[in-house]
C-alpha cells in the first residue's frame, strides 16, 4: 500500500522504509520552536528533568512574538527567561524586539524552513509550514523540551484526508475563504488526529501566502498537519532563502484517504466564520449588516505583505466607519519594511488606522486591541473562541484581509 | 484508582476557556489553576476538590498547544479528564506532562455534573456510581504507557539517556 506525503515524510526521519497510519515512532527534528508563552515553560521542564545539553543550537528558533514588546513585567521575565537560555547554549535563531515577527510568518522568511522537513513548534499553527511541502506540526512545551534534548521526538503516523482544489480563485476571493470554507464543511474536529493533503489543479493558482493561510488554519479542523505538494512556485519562494539540501516528496500514487473532499475554487465565495468556532461559517451576504466596533488585520494566518495589499487596496482613499478601531499589524519586520515602500502604510494611516509594529497581540487577547463587554470585532486571525480577544462577553468573527477592510469601511 | 464528583462540560471545550490566554503569564501552575475553566465555569476553581473529574464531550482541548492548560487543570486538583474525543495538541500534552486522560464516548454521552465517578487507569474501567453504569475506556498503547509510568516524557526520556 502507498504512503501519503506525511507518511513519507515521517517514515524517512524515522529511518524507516514504510509507515502505516497508527504506527508509532520516534523520528529524527529538522527544527525546534517556541515563542515567549511556550518556551519558558519548556526550559523549565527541561532544567527540572536534569539536562545540560540541547541536540543542535543552529535547529532550535526562539521568537519572542506573543506579548512583545512586552507588555507587562510578567511577560518581561518570560523573555528574559528565553534570552538567557538561548545565550547559555548559543543559540543562532532567536528573534527579539527589532528583528522579530510573528513566527510562521517569519521562519518561511527566514529559510528556516524546507520542503520535507520535520518541524515541530510549542505553537499550534505550526503547521503552516506544509505549505511547503514539509510535515510540521504544533506541540506542547514538555514536547519542545524533549525536541531540544534529543533532536527526536514521538509521533502518531496520521492517517489522511485529501482535499482536492479545482478551478481557481476569483478575485477578492483568497485562501482564507478557502480553508474558513473547508473548515465549516468539515468542523472542528472534522480532521481529527489526520493530515490535510491538499491537491488537485487548483493548487497551481494559489500564490504561496494563499497556502501559508490554508496550512495555518488545519489546525482548526483539528489536522496534525496541513500539506501541499512541491511545485514551481514553492521552488521560487524557497530561491534564496533555503541554503541546504532538501528533499521533495510526493504522495503515491495508491496512497490511503479516509475520506476526499473536493473545492471548486471557482465558486467559492467570501467566507466569514461567525462566533464562536471557526465551523460556523457563513458567506459574506449572509453575514452582512453585522455592526463591529473592532478590526484587526494581521496574525500569522493574514499578515504577509499580500494580505496587506489586500486591505489597502479596499481601504484606499476611504475612512474607516466612526466608532471602529481598525488594527494593522504586519507579520513581520520585512512586511513592514515593504508595507511602508509600497505606500501601504500611508494608506492605512490616512485612512484612519492604527499600525504596530510585528507581534501576536490582539490575535490571544494579549494586547494591542484587547475587547471590553458586548464589542466584536472582525478580524484576519485564525479563532473565534468565547473570549478569544478579551472579554468572555465579546465576539470575534473571522475573515479575510478584503472582507475586513470593507467591513470597516462598510460605506465602500 | 480515583474516585470523585464530575464536572461535565460539552463539545469542543477549548484551550482559551481552559485557560484565557490573558493568565498565560501566570507564572505557577497553582496560579494557573485559580483561573482554570474561569470562562466556561467561574465557579470551578472555588469548587474542585482533589480526586475530582471533569468530563467533556467531543474534541476536548481543542485550540491553542498551550501545555498550560492541561497543567491548569493538573493542578486544579482534577484527578482525569474523561472525553468523547481529545485534540491530538491536549492528548499529547496531557501524556507529556503525566496527566491521566480517557478517550470514552459512552461514558462521556451518560456522565452528569455531579455524580460520583471512580476510575481505575490501570484497566481503564470507569463507574458512574450514582447510577450504576459502567463504561470502558480505550486503553494506552505499552509505549504511551511507559511515559506515563516514569511520570511524564522528558523524566522517560532522562531515564533513557542515562540508562
Ligand atoms: S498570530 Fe495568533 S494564532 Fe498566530 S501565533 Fe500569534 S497568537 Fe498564535
Amino acid at each position: 500500500m502507498g504512503m501519503t506525503m506525511t507518511q513519507k515524510i515521517l517514515a524517512a526521519h524515522a529511518g524507516l522504509d514504510s509507515v502505516r497510519a497508527g504506527d508509532l515512532i520516534e523520528a529524527k527534528l529538522d527544527l525546534v520552536l517556541g515563542n515567549d508563552i511556550t518556551t519558558p515553560v519548556a526550559i523549565t521542564t527541561f532544567d527540572q528533568a536534569g539536562f545540560t545539553k540541547i541536540f543542535d543550537k543552529d535547529k532550535i528558533a526562539i521568537v519572542l512574538d506573543h506579548y512583545t514588546p512586552c507588555k507587562d513585567i510578567k511577560s518581561a521575565q518570560l523573555c528574559d527567561q528565553a534570552r538567557k537560555f538561548a545565550k547559555r547554549f548559543g543559540i543562532t535563531h532567536l528573534y527579539d524586539v527589532g528583528t522579530v515577527g510573528i513566527e510562521h510568518a517569519l521562519l518561511p522568511e527566514k529559510g528556516l524552513t524546507a520542503p520535507g522537513e520535520l518541524i515541530i513548534g510549542a505553537d499550534s499553527h505550526t503547521c503552516t509550514y506544509g505549505a511547503l511541502g514539509a510535515f510540521s506540526t504544533g506541540v506542547g512545551s514538555t514536547d519542545m523540551a524533549a525536541g531540544m534534548a534529543m533532536g527526536e521526538n514521538w509521533f502518531k503516523v496520521p492517517s489522511a484526508i485529501q482535499v482536492v482544489l479545482k478551478g481557481s480563485l476569483r478575485p477578492f476571493v483568497s485562501g482564507k475563504d478557502v480553508i474558513l470554507h473547508l473548515i465549516g464543511e468539515i468542523g472542528v474536529d472534522g480532521a481529527l488526529y489526520q493530515s490535510l493533503e491538499f491537491t488537485g489543479e487548483g493548487v497551481a493558482s494559489l500564490s504561496m501566502d494563499d497556502r501559508f493561510t490554508i496550512a495555518n488554519m488545519a489546525i482548526e479542523a483539528g489536522a496534525k498537519n496541513g500539506i501541499f505538494p512541491v511545485d514551481d512556485k514553492t521552488i521560487a519562494y524557497i530561491e534564496g532563502r533555503v541554503n541546504r539540501p532538501y528533499t521533495v516528496y510526493e504522495a503515491d500514487a495508491d496512497a490511503e484517504y479516509t475520506r476526499t473532499v473536493v473545492i471548486d475554487l471557482d465558486q467559492l465565495e467570501p467566507t466569514v466564520s461567525l462566533p464562536h468556532l471557526p465551523s460556523n461559517t457563513k458567506t459574506i451576504g449572509e453575514a452582512a449588516g453585522l455592526p463591529i466596533q473592532q478590526a484587526v488585520i494581521g496574525s500569522c494566518t493574514n499578515g504577509r505583505i499580500s494580505d496587506l495589499r489586500a486591505a489597502a487596496e479596499v481601504l484606499k482613499g476611504k475612512k474607516v466607519a466612526d466608532g471602529v478601531r481598525c488594527i494593522v499589524i504586519p507579520a513581520t519586520q520585512a512586511i513592514y519594511l515593504e508595507a511602508i515602500h509600497e505606500g501601504l502604510v500611508d494608506i492605512f494611516i490616512e485612512a484612519g488606522c492604527a499600525v504596530s509594529t510585528p507581534t501576536c497581540g490582539p490575535c490571544l487577547g494579549g494586547h494591542m486591541g484587547v475587547m471590553c463587554e458586548g464589542e466584536r470585532a472582525v478580524t484576519t486571525t485564525n479563532r473565534n473562541f468565547v473570549g478569544r480577544m478579551g472579554h468572555v462577553k465579546s465576539e470575534v468573527v473571522l475573515a479575510s484581509p478584503a472582507v475586513a477592510g470593507c467591513l470597516a469601511d462598510p460605506r465602500g | 484508582m480515583v474516585k470523585g464528583t464530575v464536572f461535565q462540560y460539552g463539545d469542543n471545550v477549548d484551550t482559551d476557556v481552559i485557560i484565557p490566554a490573558r493568565y498565560l503569564n501566570a507564572p505557577s501552575p497553582e496560579e494557573l489553576a485559580k483561573h482554570c475553566m474561569e470562562d466556561i465555569d467561574p465557579s470551578y476553581a472555588a469548587s474542585v476538590k482533589p480526586g475530582d473529574i471533569i468530563v467533556g464531550g467531543w474534541n476536548f482541548g481543542c485550540g491553542s498547544s498551550r501545555e498550560h492548560a492541561p497543567m491548569a487543570i493538573q493542578a486544579s486538583g482534577a484527578a482525569c479528564v474523561i472525553a468523547a474525543s481529545f485534540a491530538r495538541i491536549f492528548y499529547r500534552n496531557a501524556i507529556n506532562i503525566g496527566f491521566p486522560i480517557l478517550e470514552c464516548p459512552e461514558a462521556a454521552a451518560a456522565i452528569h455534573s455531579g455524580d460520583t465517578v471512580s476510575v481505575d487507569f490501570a484497566t481503564g474501567k470507569i463507574v458512574d456510581e450514582t447510577t450504576g453504569e459502567t463504561f470502558q475506556a480505550t486503553g494506552f498503547p505499552p509505549f504511551i504507557e511507559e511515559i506515563i509510568r516514569h511520570g511524564g516524557l522528558l523524566k522517560y526520556l532522562k531515564a533513557r539517556q542515562d540508562g
